[in-house]
């Protein structure tokens, strides 16, 4: 079996955003970077399903030189090898994204046989454009079915679970196929010492695509004004539980 | 010129159209056009349609059925825009981060796919767009569809709906430590909430983490132990009507937006106002 995963390489933005003076993006000088959220989830799925099946897993990323740190943190966990999509600077769209994503795919599918499953997180941390696993799965002319809780390969298909209100719908669909996951779908290991040494020396493809002019330009970013919450502070301490309880009775709750 | 809107019949699809309607007079296909659900189905009915302009609820459905249009069309697509002006190009103001940052963007497209994001537009009064039906696609198209359901396990307080929740965070400091968090919620009917630094620890599942990537919230009070309110929290307590914070740090982030603040150790503060409410009763 073989099993791609894409991720994005994020900012851990804290409890406070702030803009670069251009207001083109996140000023990240004080800040970590991360794998967004719902593709851990996909790292580890795919992580497992390689685990049992046997065959190949390999993790995709379009970013900067420093997404070379969310590759290696991906293959401590157990992937086999990567593939870097280097950009300078400029953000990319996602319909940039996944064509420079789909000729990679394409690329290493020609070299080593298909993907029977490509993961990718429901939408992205930072630019939650809900539409690179999509517009892969399209082009490569695969099913795909999104926001899923979980995934269950059964011979040449795959179940799938996708949350809605009031319980979960299901899908089945022929392998090959793209899905994208959510956070949830599993709880991701953390990396341990030898896995660590080990993606040291696990391979990486670096590809350098062109840029295209984006057809979703970015002008620029704000910070929305705040909620305008004045905190009242009921006192410290448990002498304040009685100042909590009158809040909660005002409210009809007590 | 065919201006059309996704319509899931909610409020939601309603603030949709009233963005569509500065693009033209919107007619409506709805999301269940098919049933069961059939997303690739109805976009590539959609994308038969030729629409000129295409809106939609920016919910997970909404976003997903406008994506598949956007990869049939070939189109580009800006989801979770709060406003939208026609124009050579369009311009858009969206939402990032869960609602943490705003982009304003020039969506470069001769047909504009657009989904709006939910609670964020004042719905206009006007007319009701005039449904239109779809033909069918192809088989192939229904090869993604809904073929069953599975009922949800956990027999509590559903998070979305709970009109009160108590949370814990990486303060509460341990899987056992949110007896007393239990015990406040089961004294005030309320849902169990967490952040995501409980759920990524194994303290709590998956489904009581509140955020961006868990569920999005809007209780008529919430009341936060020792969570100290990152953005990815905050994503999802926008819909709170008050929220009581109790935190050691003053300056945590959640002090700082929440309504009500108590500075201290939770693990005295809470068990004591579950003593006070069972004084009072």
């Amino acid at each position: 079996m073989r099993v791609a995963v894409c991720v994005k390489r994020v900012p851990i933005t804290g409890g406070r955003i702030v803009l670069t003076a251009d207001a083109q993006a996140i000023d990240t000088q004080h800040l970590g970077f991360t794998i967004s959220p719902h593709e851990e989830c996909g790292v580890e799925e795919a992580v497992r399903l390689i685990e049992a099946n046997k065959g190949e897993s390999v993790v995709l990323t379009l970013g900067p030189a420093e997404a070379i740190e969310q590759l290696r943190d991906a293959m401590a966990l157990g992937i086999d090898r990567a593939i870097h999509l280097r950009t300078y600077g400029r953000e990319w769209d996602g319909e940039a994204t996944a064509s420079a994503l789909v000729e990679a795919i394409r690329a290493d599918e020609a070299a080593e046989g298909r993907f029977d499953l490509i993961f990718f997180g429901n939408e992205s941390a930072d630019s939650g454009g809900f539409q690179v696993g999509i517009r892969v799965a399209y082009a490569l002319g695969r099913p795909c079915v999104t926001g899923l809780k979980k995934v269950t390969v059964e011979g040449t298909s795959v179940r799938c679970e996708q949350e809605v209100e009031g319980g979960r719908d299901v899908y089945v669909v022929p392998l090959p196929a793209v899905l994208t996951v959510k956070e949830g779908l599993n709880l991701p290991r953390y990396p341990s010492v030898p896995g660590r040494m080990r993606a040291r020396s696990k391979q990486v493809t670096e590809l350098n695509p062109q840029r295209p002019e984006p057809r979703l330009e970015l002008v620029k970013l704000a910070v929305p004004a705040g909620q305008g919450r004045r905190a009242e502070s009921l006192g410290a301490g448990a002498a304040a539980a009685s100042a909590v309880v009158d809040v909660l009775e005002k409210a009809g709750l007590v | 010129m065919t201006v059309l809107l996704i319509d899931d019949h909610t409020e939601v699809s309603r603030q949709a159209l009233t963005l569509a309607r500065k693009f033209g007079e919107p007619q409506a296909v709805a999301l269940d056009s098919f049933s069961p659900f059939a997303p690739d189905a109805l976009a590539a009915a959609i994308a038969l349609l030729n629409p000129s302009a295409l809106f939609a609820a920016g919910t997970e459905r909404g976003n997903e059925v406008m994506a598949r249009v956007a990869a049939r069309m070939g189109l580009p697509f800006a989801a979770n825009c709060v406003a939208a002006e026609p124009g050579d190009p369009v311009t858009v103001t969206r939402l990032r981060w869960g609602g943490s940052l705003l982009e304003e963007a020039r969506l470069h497209s001769p047909r504009p796919l657009i989904t709006v994001a939910p609670h964020t537009v004042s719905p206009d009064n006007g007319p009701p767009p005039a449904q239109i039906s779809v033909d069918s696609p192809d088989n192939g198209a229904f090869v993604v569809q809904v073929s069953g359901h599975v009922q949800p396990t956990n027999g509590g307080v559903s998070l979305a709906a709970a009109k009160v929740i108590v949370s814990g965070g990486r303060g509460v400091g341990s899987k056992e430590g949110f007896a007393i968090i239990e015990e406040l919620a089961g004294l005030l009917g309320a849902a169990v909430g967490c952040s995501r630094a409980v759920t990524s620890a194994g303290w709590r599942p998956h489904s009581d983490q509140v955020g961006q990537t868990g569920t999005k919230v809007s209780p008529e009070v919430y009341i936060a132990c020792g969570i100290s309110g990152a953005t990815q929290h905050m994503a999802g307590l926008k819909g709170a009507k008050r929220i009581v914070a109790i935190n050691s740090d003053p300056q945590a982030p959640l002090m700082l937006n929440a309504d009500y603040t108590v500075t201290g150790d939770l693990k005295e503060i809470v068990p004591a106002i579950s003593a006070e409410i069972r004084k009072r009763r």
